[in-house]
């Protein structure tokens, strides 16, 4: 891509035949000159898109009608494309962006973030994630004909299979999929696919698996689709991250680059303030008063058996860390509870210490861990039999958490409130339910989506409420108990400090909207 | 058979012995090597060993057969574990930039543990197993071993008993060995029917329709059901099991359940009183949809494979070797033949001190070990190759050993086509 300053310049006849469709794969980068402006309004709409795709993806069933009439709305107002027939009354439709501008912002605007988003494993495995979702979204509202003309378009072949292995497997394929009927089975082709290129579909058991092939239904080909440009996405970020001091050396891009794969974590958590400032007695009272469910749990479940299994070390763990143990403390409190239980303390010294300075960064490949957010709580690494890990209001029976609450004094009316919101799936409002309900607040100031959060909002709200400014610039942080709100890092401050000039009024916006999320 | 008494405090000496005369070098080496069709495939696996005093060392890798057999001797290890083949030889890791040293391909592997089935077998817990629990074990190997042929058309599997509480799986096929973490995950998630940790009461929810494998899995479950879950864990006869069961009942037909099986005369047998509550409730419930499958539900429960996804999901996973020594029990982890697989008793699994002091007794038969020797004459290359083959098989170690060479034969069919085509490519005749 060429940069000349503020001048725009479109080449037109290639670009029309390029933005015919309404969903591509990304697979040729934009080759225009841009104005810097418009470069850097397309990059952060496509981030607050993403992020709003994250957000949904937890609160909502993925295309449910919730789902899409809100991703709808947000495609619409950022000028991204959207599905017409989804509004009805539209009326910025008249006098907005046209078609092609919305698809050629959706182009370019994927393309720079894959730059800003290449650099580590986790910013790739966060894009890819909001990038699929969001092609599942789009491709979901196309046209059948359309979906057919998409996979010729790209290449997608796979074999049919004969009318005859049909009728052999129409019971199986009836009984492995809950959208196929002994209807489709007759009228539709199947296609016989590797099983290695319909994972999704795998995982969840949805389809006929035989001898390492899946059997699908020309209607079900989008999970194929799917993985395909999850592949694809990869591989090209992985090519992208090697062509990256390039991009570097132009001093116009990298502070913004730079500022937009922060932003989108907002608060990690992993930079440990006021590390030291909580003595290990108190901890007890803190997991009453201002943890988290989860970690409340873990706490009392670490008290109880004197040991945690693997994932519940390394969540409790890290959010102790993060709550500013420091890791001699750790040390001290693991041990000293793992002793109370069936581990001597040479056997802790051995097998067990190594795992916590790992934690803090001190082993292995050093890499300085980040405590868990209620996201990667909440979708990865399923507790089983034995664990205490998760969160309790995605992980736990209804039953068992109607009882717990009650047991930690919730009141009836709260408990059947957390419960509506668990069965509708809004894992962390229900937290946050329980937030306001224990700390005697009518609403919460806050979004809440990290267990860390939780507890420095709550120990805001113990400490009287005391609003820290903003400390933009400064490198130091203060180091009062009431830690500092916002969603400001070290990292975000110094590069809005050595930003352009026009570039800290825009990261303030940004910072803004992630405040308020 | 009995096993000799095993005293880990002998393991130092025992151990040596068994690198020395009994480990079974060059079929592990035959294994491992796949046929050499792949440049560097042994010289770039990982190796961990756990030596003397818990000291553990990662990284160890060997340019062949005979420099793995030295460095065993030397260091002893108590424990060795396989890791993944990666882009460099893992004992120069360091030299490598940062970054650039990646695990590639790794062979699929699963691992049941007993202790995961702790919430229901009422026999044993934790670490402790008995004939009646281990028949979790076997109904596992049956259901898996299944679904990763038939399924997803796996061929080559080697199940190994892990030497105390579970079995390993290691699937060997070429197209496992390149599966992504992605595809891991994923054939482990469609093998698991049972979710949740302490605080799911109810941890399997079936929903119509039943996908093919569920049904696969059920028939296998419910070959073993009366015997293993009605009769040998007795969870209908005492009143705390009986509660967990009806823990699992849907509220509509608790109390006819309960009724059923609590008034069931005690001449009839459990498994009759099992079908009458289950048929009464399923009557009742002919008309509800929801929970039709409850009985089901808790066969499972009570009987389905418990795996660790982790395990399974990362390519670089290290994973316990067979043939390799359980420090705690001492049994050795032996290869399992499936054809034996109900049969199979881990208590009677042999024992390092077993087999050591095996060797040391007189030779048994005479003449048919002379034939088999001059046999091996022909084809072996050097006399303490020969020596090792005549002194496993001596031990109890033998049986196991020979089936490892069969599951190897059947492995190398797939790598002499690879051969074949490589040296077409190459036009060498």
């Amino acid at each position: 891509m060429q940069f000349s300053g503020r001048r725009r310049k479109v080449i037109t006849s290639p670009q029309v035949e390029l933005y015919g469709q309404a969903l591509q794969f990304y697979g040729q980068p934009p080759l225009e000159n841009m104005s810097l402006s418009e470069f850097e309004s397309f990059a952060v709409d496509r981030l607050k898109l993403l992020k709003t795709i994250e957000n949904l993806g937890v609160s909502y069933v993925k295309l449910s009608d919730d789902y899409k009439r809100k991703l709808d709305n947000e495609s619409r107002n950022l000028n991204f494309p959207y599905r017409p027939d989804a509004v009805p009354d539209d009326r910025k439709s008249q006098v907005g962006p046209s078609e092609y501008e919305k698809r050629r912002k959706d182009h370019i605007s994927h393309f720079i973030l894959r730059l800003a988003y290449c650099q580590t494993e986790d910013l790739r495995r966060w894009f890819i994630q909001q990038e699929v979702d969001l092609f599942r979204y789009r491709f979901n509202g196309l046209q059948p004909k359309q979906k057919v003309e998409f996979l010729h378009k790209n290449n997608l072949q796979y074999d049919t299979i004969s009318v005859e292995e049909k009728k052999t497997l129409q019971d199986k394929l009836v009984n492995s999929s809950h959208n196929v009927s002994g209807i489709t089975v007759e009228d539709q082709d199947f296609y016989k696919v590797p099983f290695q290129d319909a994972l999704d579909l795998v995982r969840t058991r949805k389809v006929y698996l035989k001898a390492g092939y899946v059997y699908i239904p020309h209607q079900d080909i989008v999970a194929i689709v799917l993985n395909d440009f999850r592949t694809r996405l990869s591989k090209a970020l992985a090519l992208t991250a090697r062509s990256l001091p390039a991009v570097h050396s132009d001093e116009r891009l990298q502070p913004l680059l730079n500022h937009l794969s922060h932003a989108y974590v907002g608060q990690d958590y992993s930079i440990q303030k006021n590390v030291g400032k909580i003595s290990l007695e108190q901890i007890d009272s803190l997991s009453v008063k201002s943890f988290p469910l989860c970690m409340r749990q873990l706490h009392q479940a670490l008290r109880d058996s004197h040991h945690l299994r693997h994932g519940g070390r390394m969540q409790y763990g890290l959010f102790l860390k993060g709550i500013g143990l420091s890791l001699e403390q750790a040390l001290q409190f693991w041990r000293s509870e793992f002793i109370r239980g069936k581990v001597d303390a040479d056997k802790f010294d051995k097998a067990y210490a190594y795992g916590i300075r790992h934690m803090f960064g001190k082993e292995g490949k050093r890499a300085d861990y980040t405590p868990y957010s209620c996201m990667k709580v909440i979708l990865s690494n399923l507790p089983s039999q034995g664990d205490h890990h998760g969160c309790p209001f995605r992980h736990s029976d209804p039953e068992l958490l109607k009882q717990k609450l009650q047991f930690y004094k919730v009141s009836p009316s709260g408990i059947s409130q957390i419960l509506e919101l668990v069965k509708g799936m809004h894992y962390q409002l229900a937290c946050q339910k329980y937030f306001e309900l224990t700390h005697s607040i009518e609403e919460a100031s806050f979004s809440l989506n990290h267990p860390n959060q939780y507890f420095i909002e709550s120990q805001r709200v113990l400490g009287g409420g005391k609003d820290i400014k903003r400390e933009v610039g400064t490198p130091q942080r203060s180091q009062e108990n009431s830690a500092a709100r916002g969603s400001t890092t070290d990292r975000e401050a110094a590069a809005a400090a050595n930003a352009a000039k026009d570039l800290p009024e825009m990261t303030e916006d940004l910072d803004s909207f992630f405040q308020d999320a | 058979m009995p096993s000799s008494g095993y005293d880990a405090a002998c393991l130092p000496d025992l151990l040596p012995l068994y690198y020395r005369r009994l480990f079974p070098f060059a079929q592990y080496h035959r294994w491992l090597n796949y046929g050499g069709v792949q440049k560097n495939y042994f010289q770039n696996r990982e190796f961990s060993f756990t030596l003397k005093d818990d000291i553990y060392v990662r990284y160890q890798s060997f340019s062949t057969q005979t420099e793995l057999e030295k460095e065993m001797l030397k260091m002893n290890p108590y424990k060795i574990d396989v890791g993944a083949i990666y882009s460099h030889r893992p004992n120069q890791h360091n030299t490598v930039k940062s970054g650039t040293f990646q695990a590639l391909e790794k062979e699929l592997v699963f691992d049941i543990d007993m202790t995961d089935y702790d919430d229901v077998r009422s026999c044993c817990s934790a670490a402790e197993i008995c004939s009646k629990c281990w028949t979790l074990m076997t109904i596992a190997v049956h259901i898996l071993d299944r679904a990763l042929r038939d399924d997803f058309g796996f061929q080559h599997l080697l199940w190994v008993y892990s030497g105390r509480r579970g079995v390993h799986c290691w699937v060997c096929d070429e197209a496992a060995r390149k599966l992504s973490v992605a595809a891991r995950s994923a054939v482990a998630e469609y093998l698991s029917l049972v979710k949740g940790g302490d605080e799911t009461v109810k941890k399997v929810v079936l929903t119509d329709p039943l996908h093919p494998f569920i049904r696969e899995s059920l028939a296998v479950v419910e070959r073993y059901f009366p015997q293993y879950a009605l009769h040998e864990q007795e969870i209908l006869s005492r009143k705390e099991s009986v509660d967990k069961v009806l823990a699992l009942v849907p509220e509509d037909i608790l109390f006819l359940f309960q009724c059923c099986i609590y008034e069931g005369n005690k001449a009839c047998s459990r498994a009759s009183r099992w079908k009458l509550a289950v048929i009464r409730s399923l009557c009742l419930q002919a008309t509800a949809k929801k929970g039709q499958h409850f009985e089901k539900e808790i066969m499972l429960q009570y009987c389905y494979p418990r795996l660790d996804v982790n395990v399974s999901k990362g390519v670089n996973h290290l994973l316990k070797s067979p043939f390799s020594v359980h420090p705690k029990t001492g049994r050795i982890s032996v290869p399992m033949d499936l054809e034996e697989l109900d049969t199979f008793d881990p208590l009677a699994v042999p024992t390092i001190s077993l087999i050591c002091e095996e060797l040391d007794r007189p030779r048994a038969a005479g003449g048919g070990e002379e034939s088999e020797d001059v046999k091996e004459k022909e084809n072996e290359k050097d006399a303490a190759e020969r020596r090792k083959i005549r002194d496993y098989k001596r031990t109890s170690l033998a049986k196991y050993v020979k089936y490892f060479d069969q599951f190897l034969d059947g492995l190398a069919l797939s790598w002499k086509g690879e051969l074949l085509k490589k040296s077409d490519l190459e036009k060498d005749f």
